[in-house]
């Protein structure tokens, strides 16, 4: 069998806008091996959200495959779906969306309520989880008391807690100042480093640069697959003063 | 359900002032819909008061004049019982009579007498049956029994207030009372729970026509039937109407000459009102709970959209569809039960209280508790009451959780 965790063929999708259908993806080939940590870059519109939400099953495609850890993933009631979502994936996103009248802890805790894991069992691995974010102290506080670099790290937490194969980061840096963004990246690389697939939706080159492959989204096909390395940023060079 | 009662409250916990005046309106229709049961039950009750010292289906029979002349008599003759009628009913409606007494009424034979104090009562001469029909509660001693019949006894009870007159706090069992200065020995104390302050004193109807120059002639009779319908008692109603007219020569036609007070049918009648009371306050309660549950799916509804992000995002990390559903069912049917809740306890509270007033001013005057008593909702009324609640939660939730679980994540976390 093959390794991959995150295979797509020839993948379609477009939105029905009245009686006009705006095709947004144009036939999508991806290979995703477990354990890596790629990102997806391309211009605002050039549908990456689209594409994360396909591999989220937040949303559905029109026509190719998807198979998420060799499962086939096809139109699917909502329930199954939770169920896969609950099971595989950890959301992260730019806007954090954190629960705000949740501190913390319940935040984090809350995929487990949908496993059905007791409460006090909930909180003591959402604290293990805290603890390992270096935000045991902040447990009890509401989202609206953190700061967006402590918000995404809590998001991350979350993702994190019901041990997902891949995590799925819309673009997880976008609200963040640049040290900021940097912290939250390191972090993404030590996830990664235990084993977990991270899929970085970005249009930033140095969190990109980051990433063991960028894969680059144009006109609804992937215009470019690069390994790391042998990656040229489009813009210029001064991110790389900064690592 | 200890986990998902968690969750219920840290989003109510949220939108606090918003659950508690939706749960007011839902409070206010039980607390209406317990209050006008229990007032509906407490006129019931006063009403059966009413009928309570009297067999329910019981015949009170008078005499008055006729009104028509007929079988070459004038009208204007007034009928007379005796005790020839009497023996005639038993013999003919042995069926259907449970209990008869003629009644000899004493008017102003004077005053009776113990000792130093006197004073002037209510006196009659019943049968030993008729604590039968006129049921009252012996305080004390015994009922007139067939022995003193018999015997032509010159024995007498005396309701409660009479003994407070006469005794004071003496026993007065075996003392003689003097009824126009004959002497009468007491061999018993009663109340009648229907008119507890009336004066009434009880004797052999026979000593009463030997003692008073009563001949035969009796003033009333009284009866309890064997009817278990109302329309039975008619039936023996008519019968003995029929019966008595015959014998005194009443035109069929003359209605006033011979009066009947048929006790069953006017209690079914009065019973039968208090039904159609009951069945108005139910209506009404539904109607008000109604009006609630609107209220709470309402609020609920705007409570879900201003929420669509959070459910989003509860989707988007593995809540099922139905799980959003229970989440907002779960949250409509504990505002409704709770505050529903509050409102029965402060309906039967409130209920209470007034039960507890009126039995304080029944004392004192003790009408008052066959107009209003023991206004109260009963175990049923509260268990239907409770049903209604769970189910209007239900209701109240159906559609703003049916609006939840069709949330779509990616539309909810759109950043825009
Ligand atoms: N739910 C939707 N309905 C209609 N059009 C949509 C919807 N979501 C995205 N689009 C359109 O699809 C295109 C791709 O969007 P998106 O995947 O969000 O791009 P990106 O994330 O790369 O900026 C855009 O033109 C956007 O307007
Ligand atoms: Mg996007």
């Amino acid at each position: 069998m093959s390794n991959s965790i995150i295979k797509v063929e020839n993948l379609h999708k477009s939105y029905k806008m009245g009686n006009n259908a705006l095709h947004v993806l144009k036939g999508i080939d991806l290979d995703i091996k477990a354990g890596e940590m790629v990102s997806i870059m391309g211009s605002s519109g050039s549908g990456k959200s689209t594409l994360l939400n396909i591999l989220g099953i937040l949303d559905t495609y029109d026509r190719g495959n998807y198979y998420l850890d060799n499962i086939k993933i096809e139109k699917m009631n909502e329930t199954k779906a939770a169920r896969f979502r609950n099971k595989y994936i950890g959301f992260v996103f730019q806007s954090f969306n954190l629960i705000s009248f949740k501190n913390a802890m319940e935040n984090v805790a809350l995929p487990l309520y949908y496993k059905n894991i007791s409460r006090k069992k909930r909180n003591q691995m959402a604290m293990e989880m805290l603890d390992r974010m270096g935000l045991k102290e902040w447990a009890n506080h509401l989202p609206a008391e953190l700061s967006g670099g402590q918000k995404q790290r809590i998001a991350i937490a979350r993702a994190l807690i019901s041990n997902p194969k891949v995590i799925l980061a819309d673009e997880p840096t976008g609200a963040l100042d640049t040290q900021t963004s940097y912290e939250v990246m390191n972090i993404l690389q030590e996830v990664n480093k235990m084993g977990i697939t991270v899929i970085i939706v970005t249009h930033e080159n140095d969190i990109a640069h980051r990433t063991q492959r960028i894969i680059r989204l144009r006109d609804g096909i992937i215009g470019e697959n690069i390994t790391n390395g042998d990656f040229q940023p489009i813009t210029d060079n001064e991110i790389f003063t900064n690592n | 359900m200890f986990n998902s009662l968690q969750e219920i409250f840290s989003t109510l916990k949220q939108n606090k002032l918003r659950a508690i005046m939706t749960g007011f309106s839902v409070a206010w229709g039980i607390f209406m819909l317990i209050l006008l049961l229990g007032s509906g039950n407490g006129l019931q009750h006063g009403m059966e008061n009413n009928f309570r010292g009297v067999a329910k289906n019981a015949l009170w029979i008078w005499s008055r004049q006729t009104q028509v002349a007929h079988d070459g008599l004038q009208a204007g003759r007034r009928i007379q019982f005796t005790n020839e009628d009497y023996d005639f009913l038993v013999n003919m409606f042995r069926d259907d009579i449970s209990n008869i007494s003629g009644r000899f009424r004493l008017w102003g034979q004077g005053t009776v007498t113990y000792k130093d104090n006197y004073g002037d009562y209510d006196l009659e001469g019943v049968r030993p049956e008729f604590k039968n029909i006129q049921i009252v509660d012996i305080i004390q001693g015994r009922y007139l029994n067939q022995m003193d019949m018999n015997e032509y006894r010159k024995v007498a009870i005396i309701s409660l207030p009479v003994k407070k007159a006469l005794f004071k706090d003496e026993d007065p069992i075996g003392k003689y009372i003097r009824i126009s200065n004959v002497p009468f020995m007491v061999v018993g104390v009663f109340e009648n729970p229907e008119r507890r302050d009336d004066e009434q004193i009880y004797i052999p109807v026979n000593t009463a026509q030997r003692v008073f120059n009563g001949s035969n002639r009796l003033n009333e009779l009284a009866i309890s039937t064997n009817a278990l319908t109302v329309a039975e008692n008619k039936r023996i109603e008519e019968a003995v109407r029929t019966t008595l007219m015959k014998r005194h020569k009443v035109a069929p036609d003359d209605k006033q000459a011979i009066g009947i007070w048929n006790t069953l049918e006017h209690f079914k009648q009065a019973q039968g009102v208090f039904r159609g009371i009951r069945l108005f306050v139910w209506v009404i309660g539904i109607m008000t709970i109604i009006a609630g549950i609107v209220g709470v799916s309402n609020i609920m509804i705007i409570l879900v959209k201003e929420r669509t992000k959070e459910i989003g995002i509860r989707k988007a990390i593995g809540a099922t569809p139905w799980s959003v559903i229970r989440l907002v069912l779960s949250e409509s049917i504990f505002i409704t039960a709770l505050s529903g809740f509050l409102g029965l306890v402060f309906g039967m509270g409130l209920l209470s209280a007034v039960s507890i007033i009126l039995k304080n001013i029944a004392q004192q005057s003790p009408q008052v508790e066959n107009i209003f008593y023991n206004p109260s909702a009963n175990l049923s009324v509260v268990v239907s009451a409770l049903v209604v609640l769970i189910i209007a939660g239900l209701i109240a939730g159906f559609v703003p959780a049916r609006k939840a679980a069709a949330i779509k994540p990616i539309e909810a976390l759109h950043d825009e």
